[in-house]
Formats: C-alpha cells, sequence, structure tokens
C-alpha cells in the first residue's frame, strides 16, 4: 500500500459500504417512525383514518420489517462487508459488482415486502411475513451475500480468521436455513400473489417459533455479537478481554440459541416434551449470554475513563449492558410459571424492544458512528456533543418504552386472572384494554424521543461526511494533514 | 509463525460444523412433532374450512388480525372460564399457516363462533366503537362493500389439498356453488352441510344481494372453535 | 423423511451427553495454555488493520 493511496481513498472496497449505512439509517429512521406510528393507533384508534392500507394490523409487519430486516439487516450487512476486508486484509471477492448487487438486491426484496403488507399481501407468519416470490428473491440475493462473504474470507491475508467473522458466518448461514425453512409454501398460481404454507397447525407452530426466536438469536445477537466484537476493541483501542472467552461464547450461543423456539408456546397445544425441552435451554442461554456481555464490558477494563469522554464508546458499551439486560429477562420469561403470566402481554413487547432498541440499535449507531468519518475519509465527526445529546434522549425514550411496558403487561396478566370475591372473573377482557391507555401514550412518547434521537444523530452524520467539524470544548484538535484514516 | 488449528482457518470446515451445530435442535425437537402420532388428539369433528370460511381466513391474515388476536386457549382456570375449553392441536391441524398468534391486545378467539350473532360482527367490524366503546381496534367498513373475490376459489382448495388438507374431488367441484350458497339464505344448503357439518349459513353481513368479503370473515368467526364437540370428548383422547 | 427420523431417533439418547462432552471439549481447547499467546494475537487482529496495512 502506498501513502498516497491511503490518503485520498482507500484500497479496500467502501463505495458498497457507504450506500449501506444511508440504507441502514433510511431504514431506521422510517422504522422508527412507522413505529411511532402504530404505537399511537393502540392509543388513539381513530389514527388508522378508516383506511385498510393505513390499518394497523397492515402497518405493523411493516414497522417490525423495516426495523429488523430495514435497519439491522442493512447494518448488519455494512459490518459485516467492512470487518471481513479488515481483519482479513483483503479486499471483497466479487468487487464492487458483486457486493452491489447485493445491495440493489436487497434493497429491492425491502421495498416489495414493505408494499405488499399495505396491499395486504402477506403469509401471516409473524417475522416472515413477505410472500412466496419475495421470499425466492432474497434466497437468490442472500446466497449472493454469502458467496461475498466466504470468498472474502477465503482469499484473506490473515492466517486466523477473527472471531467477529465467525458470528457473521454463523448468522448468514443459520438465517439462510430458517428462511428457506419457514418459508416452504405452494403459491396458489404462479402468477398470483396468495400462497400456503407447507406446514399447518401445531408443527406449523413450532417451525414458525423454531424460526422466529432464531431470527432474534442469529440475525439479531450472533450479528450483531459480530459488530461487538470489531467495533468495542477499535473504538477502545484495546483488544477483546478475553479471545478465549470469545471462542467458548460463539460455539456455546450457536449450540444453545436454536433450540429455545418453543418457549413461544408455552401452555399451548404444543406436547409437553418440547415445551420442557425449550425452557431448559432457554434457561441454559443465560449463561453464553452473560459471558459474552462481560467479555464486551471487560474490554474497557484499565480504560473506564473512556467512557466520560468517548460518546461513540458510550453506545457500544451501553447497548452491551442493555444486551445483558435482555438475556437475563428472556430466561426469566422463558420459566413456565412467569411465562403463564408474561405471554400475550405487553410485558413480551418490552422485552423485545429493550433488546432492539437497547443492544440492536445501539451497538448499530456505535458502529455507524465509528463507520462514517472513517468512510468518508473525515477526521473526526461534527459534534461528539450531538452523540451525547442523542444518546441520553434515546436512553430515555427506552427507559419509558420497556418501564410502561412492564407495567401495563404486568398490569394486564393481572387483570386477566383476577377473581372476585364470589369467585367470578373480575375484569370483562375490554376493561384490561382500557386500563392500558396511559401506558400506551408513555409508549409512545419514548418512541418519539428515540425517533428525535436518531434525526440528531442523521444531521451529525450528514454535516460530518460534508467535512463540517463543530468548535467543541474538550473536543480533540486536528493536526492539519494528519491522515484521516489513523 | 503461529500453528493454528484446522478449524479457525478453513472457513469451509467453520461453515459445515455451524450448519451441524445449529441443525440438532431443529431436528430434535421438530421432526418426532410429525412422527410421534399422538401430537394430535384423537377427537372427532376437525373438517377443512367450508370455501367461504377459507376465504374468511385468507382475509383475517390479509389483514393481520394475528397480530393483535390470538386463537389458542392455555389450560387456565381463568382462560377456560373467559374462553372455552382449551384448545387442541387437533383444532388447527388443517390450518395452512397456523394462527395462534403471539399477542392479546384483543381477545382470543379460537372460541369465537356462535358466541355473537352475525350482526353483531358484521357491526362490530365495520365499526368497531359502535357496539364497544373502549375498543382500540381498527374499523374494516370497506368489507361491507367490498365483493367477494372468489374466482379462483377451487385453486385456493387444490393448493390446500396438495399441502395436506383432505378436500375431497367433490368438494374441490362443488367449490364455486357452495361458497354461494353458504352466504344465500334462499339457497338449498343440505350438501353443503354434508360436506361441512356445522357450518353457519345464512346471509351474514346484513345485505343478501351482495356476497361480500364482511360475509366471508363472519362466516369464518362462526366456525371458530365449534368443530370438535367435547361432550363426547374423553381425557384419553387428549393425551399426547 | 424417513433418514431425518433415523437421525433423529439415533440422535436423542446421546445428546446430553454430546453437549456436554461438546462443550468441554471447546473450553479445554480455549483454554489450553499454550493457546494463551496466540490468541492473546489473534486478539489484536482488529488494531493492526488500518489502511496502509494490507
Amino acid at each position: 500500500m502506498t501513502d498516497q493511496a491511503s490518503a485520498s481513498s482507500s484500497a479496500y472496497n467502501e463505495g458498497v459500504i457507504r450506500l449501506l449505512v444511508i440504507a441502514t439509517m433510511f431504514w431506521g429512521v422510517a422504522a422508527f417512525l412507522v413505529g411511532v406510528l402504530i404505537a399511537l393507533q393502540l392509543a388513539y384508534p381513530v389514527l388508522n383514518l378508516d383506511l385498510e392500507w393505513f390499518s394497523f394490523g397492515r402497518v405493523r409487519p411493516l414497522h417490525t420489517s423495516g426495523a429488523i430486516f430495514g435497519f439491522g439487516g442493512n447494518a448488519l450487512i455494512a459490518t459485516s462487508f467492512y470487518v471481513v476486508q479488515r481483519t482479513g486484509r483483503t479486499t471483497l471477492f466479487g468487487g464492487e459488482t458483486l457486493a452491489g448487487f447485493v445491495f440493489v438486491g436487497y434493497q429491492l426484496f425491502l421495498v416489495m415486502a414493505g408494499v405488499g403488507y399495505l396491499l395486504g399481501i402477506t403469509q401471516g407468519r409473524e417475522y416472515a411475513e413477505p410472500e412466496w416470490y419475495v421470499d425466492l428473491w432474497l434466497t437468490l440475493v442472500w446466497v449472493v451475500y454469502l458467496l461475498v462473504f466466504l470468498g472474502t474470507v477465503m482469499k484473506r491475508k490473515e492466517p486466523h480468521i477473527y472471531v467477529a467473522n465467525w458470528f457473521f458466518l454463523s448468522f448468514i448461514v443459520t438465517v439462510a436455513m430458517l428462511h428457506i425453512v419457514n418459508g416452504l409454501s405452494l403459491p396458489v398460481s404462479w402468477t398470483g400473489t396468495k400462497s400456503y404454507s407447507l406446514f399447518s397447525g401445531v408443527q406449523d407452530a413450532l417451525t414458525q417459533w423454531w424460526y422466529g426466536h432464531n431470527a432474534v438469536g442469529f440475525f439479531l445477537t450472533a450479528g450483531f455479537l459480530g459488530i461487538m466484537y470489531y467495533f468495542i476493541p477499535k473504538q477502545a483501542e484495546r483488544p477483546v478481554y478475553s479471545y478465549r472467552l470469545s471462542i467458548i461464547h460463539f460455539w456455546s450461543i450457536i449450540f444453545l440459541y436454536i433450540w429455545a423456539g418453543p418457549h413461544h408456546l408455552f401452555y399451548t397445544s404444543l406436547p409437553d416434551w418440547a415445551q420442557t425441552l425449550g425452557m431448559t435451554f432457554s434457561v441454559m442461554l443465560w449463561m453464553p449470554s452473560w459471558g459474552g456481555m462481560i467479555n464486551g464490558i471487560m474490554t474497557l477494563s484499565g480504560a473506564w475513563d473512556k467512557l466520560r469522554t468517548d460518546p461513540v464508546l458510550r453506545f457500544l458499551v451501553v447497548s452491551v449492558a442493555f444486551y445483558g439486560m435482555s438475556t437475563f429477562e428472556g430466561p426469566l420469561m422463558s420459566v413456565k410459571p412467569v411465562n403463564a403470566l408474561s405471554h400475550w402481554t405487553d410485558w413480551t413487547v418490552g422485552h423485545s424492544h429493550s433488546g432492539a432498541l437497547g443492544w440492536v440499535a445501539f451497538v448499530s449507531f456505535g458502529a455507524v458512528y465509528f463507520l462514517v468519518p472513517k468512510l468518508w475519509r473525515r477526521a473526526r465527526l461534527y459534534s461528539e456533543r450531538l452523540v451525547s445529546v442523542h444518546f441520553w434522549i434515546a436512553t430515555i425514550g427506552i427507559v419509558l418504552y420497556i418501564t410502561a411496558m412492564w407495567v401495563s403487561g404486568i398490569l394486564q396478566g393481572l387483570m386477566w386472572r383476577a377473581y372476585d370475591s364470589l369467585g367470578f372473573l373480575q375484569y370483562a377482557f375490554i376493561e384490561t384494554v382500557e386500563a392500558m391507555h396511559p401506558f400506551y401514550v408513555i409508549r409512545a412518547l419514548g418512541g418519539v424521543l428515540f425517533l428525535i434521537g436518531s434525526l440528531v444523530m442523521v444531521y451529525n452524520l450528514i454535516r460530518t461526511a460534508r467535512g463540517d467539524v463543530r468548535e467543541e470544548a474538550g473536543a480533540p484538535a486536528v493536526a492539519p494533514g494528519m491522515n484521516p484514516a489513523e | 509463525m503461529f500453528s493454528h488449528s484446522k478449524i479457525e482457518q478453513n472457513v469451509i470446515l467453520m461453515l459445515v460444523l455451524i450448519l451441524i451445530t445449529v441443525s440438532i435442535g431443529g431436528l430434535v425437537e421438530i421432526v418426532p412433532l410429525y412422527t410421534v402420532e399422538s401430537t394430535i388428539e384423537r377427537v372427532e369433528g376437525v373438517r377443512p374450512y367450508t370455501p367461504l370460511e377459507l376465504r374468511g381466513r385468507d382475509i383475517y391474515i390479509r389483514e393481520g388480525c394475528y397480530l393483535c388476536h390470538s386463537q389458542q386457549v392455555r389450560p387456565f382456570r381463568d382462560e377456560v372460564e373467559r374462553y372455552g375449553h382449551y384448545s387442541l392441536a387437533a383444532e388447527s391441524m388443517y390450518d395452512h399457516p397456523f394462527q395462534w398468534g403471539s399477542k392479546r391486545t384483543g381477545p382470543d378467539l379460537a372460541r369465537v363462533g356462535g358466541k355473537y350473532s352475525n350482526e353483531w360482527h358484521a357491526a362490530h367490524m365495520a365499526d368497531p366503537r359502535s357496539v364497544v366503546p373502549e375498543s382500540i381496534m381498527p374499523a374494516y367498513g370497506f368489507m361491507l362493500d367490498r365483493p367477494l373475490e372468489a374466482a379462483d376459489i377451487a385453486e385456493r382448495l387444490e393448493t390446500n389439498r396438495a399441502v395436506g388438507v383432505p378436500y375431497s374431488d367433490e368438494m374441490i367441484e362443488n367449490a364455486a356453488a357452495d361458497l354461494e350458497a353458504q352466504a344465500d339464505p334462499e339457497a338449498d344448503t343440505d350438501d353443503l352441510l354434508a360436506r361441512y357439518p356445522k357450518a353457519a349459513v345464512g346471509d351474514f353481513d346484513g345485505n343478501p344481494a351482495l356476497l361480500s368479503e364482511m360475509d366471508a370473515m363472519v362466516a369464518y368467526m362462526q366456525i371458530l372453535g365449534r368443530m370438535v364437540d367435547f361432550t363426547d370428548v374423553k381425557p384419553e383422547d387428549l393425551r399426547q | 423423511m424417513e433418514t431425518l427420523q433415523a437421525i433423529a431417533e439415533a440422535l436423542r439418547p446421546f445428546w446430553g451427553l454430546w453437549l456436554m462432552g461438546l462443550f468441554l471439549a471447546i473450553v479445554a481447547w480455549a483454554l489450553w495454555p499454550k493457546r494463551k499467546a496466540e490468541m492473546e494475537q489473534h486478539a489484536r487482529i482488529p488494531l493492526r488493520d488500518d489502511d496502509g496495512e494490507m
């Protein structure tokens, strides 16, 4: 590598990663906005506007797919392309062309899925709503993604495959397996959109939650752990706390996660033996999850002061703390008597958002704040103070969201099972709906704060990309002529 | 030079090991659900949906009803008192896909059939707050005016048969006629009821002149949870 | 389907042992003292990846 090349542009393939980062933020803001909308629809049903394509049932998958596949998926593809090149010291297999196909193909998948939901085209499988033709397209895009990733690993110049790539690889491969099996369906006609699933009833229920739970396990966990294992060491400028622990963490988490699906089906018509297996593995998952959390957080040992001065690192480390909280709450909710209360209620919604907002979104924000100055060749972010503002607004938003959902979930669960002194059910169902109203308002407020935070981020990133630097007390001075990539 | 183990240098070997590691759980949990016969309880009465009910179910899926309504009663005292007998695996064995749901923003619907009148359902779906003022459900008034699209009803039944629902040749031949007859108060429904016992028949949406999406939705609501007669069921039939 | 059933049934009695054995093997492998220095080097890979060093 010559100095002249590294000063102006990178030898790595970064054009496509820039596009993926922009897509991450676009889908992120869109998904948060739609999330706020549907939260408000639950508080004020008039906001469904009596329009069929605007009603909660059609818009909700737009929010979940937008957040998981739009925001999360683009963040994962962007970071995996970045990390696999850097840790292998090589360019992407297939170059910008193949990676560009993954970028365009994946956005096309998102648009086809989203437009379909609003038109009522859905398989009716939670988190796997896209119909058969969208599923087929995604399969093709995903295979090319796997090819680019594998090919890049194979032509690496570094002998060892860094552990972040193990997590990315397990995410890509397992999601392919889950997506293909769970999506098996037969179209009514090859020119129509409607299909019927190959599975039915109880078998379908377990297949779907095997998919659904491991979408959490491999899409929203393994992939983002890959982000954690690269970006925390980078931002903290020190190696991961224990590389040996990361290896144990990897194999135990991918083995245990895959079994935990039945905890979505406790006390249903699923046979008891399957429920027991699901509970056992769900509780065991606590251990590797916390092993990973300790590994991420302890990477800062000896450098805790950086948390005070570096808001990007704060996003990354607090995301791991939220990960620890969610992965404690998850096994707790997988204990059958607890689940008897929490299931079907907002507690589950709060749990998934402490993971989605606190872990997935925060670790992605940290990675994007790290990436934008690097990718656009800027010395630093436009404003670290705005990162800090974003951090606090978003954190308050999450706290409002999850506490409102804890209270409403537990309250509703208790109201459903309450008996009066004569031995009758104390509350009609609709009374329990009415009781939720204040918490739905607070939840929506939390969502608004989270959305505002993300807009602050977008502003900061645009100014950064344009090369602006805000004068801030305490900000590191940029020496003229310094290589911005260093 | 360092010495490295094979796994961490060979990405294909790692890929295979990952695949094996993540396959075990799924195989051990899902495959027995197909092979262990007692997974589906031995009860009588569960039948394929009538063409009209099936179209109603398609609309139920289209509108994302499953995002707020479960179809699964758990074996707890309060749920059994509120909704009825706990759900059996047999009751959803022809549901492609299952619609047990994951959230009860609204009440469970597994046994809603027969609990409310057709008029109530039509009024409730068209304007929920006209019958339940505190409801937060979206309104589906458009279903009253929209003619039910059913040109491909036979293909829909055939596709269901291909994935395992026991629709007979007779059912498929008569699909279009059965669809019309179920919502027509003037029609002779003897054949329909012979093919599909316990189906609710008559005008569902308050407008006999139009076979609307609302007719299909209400017909689907009215069969939910009514196929199995629990007075005939013995405890040993339910053992899984 | 029959093959899958055969695999599932063959695995069923052993999964507990298999899990335990696999886990202990991984732990032993990872914590083996000989590998310590090597792994500390691996952990430094991300810190050596700046543009000039491809």
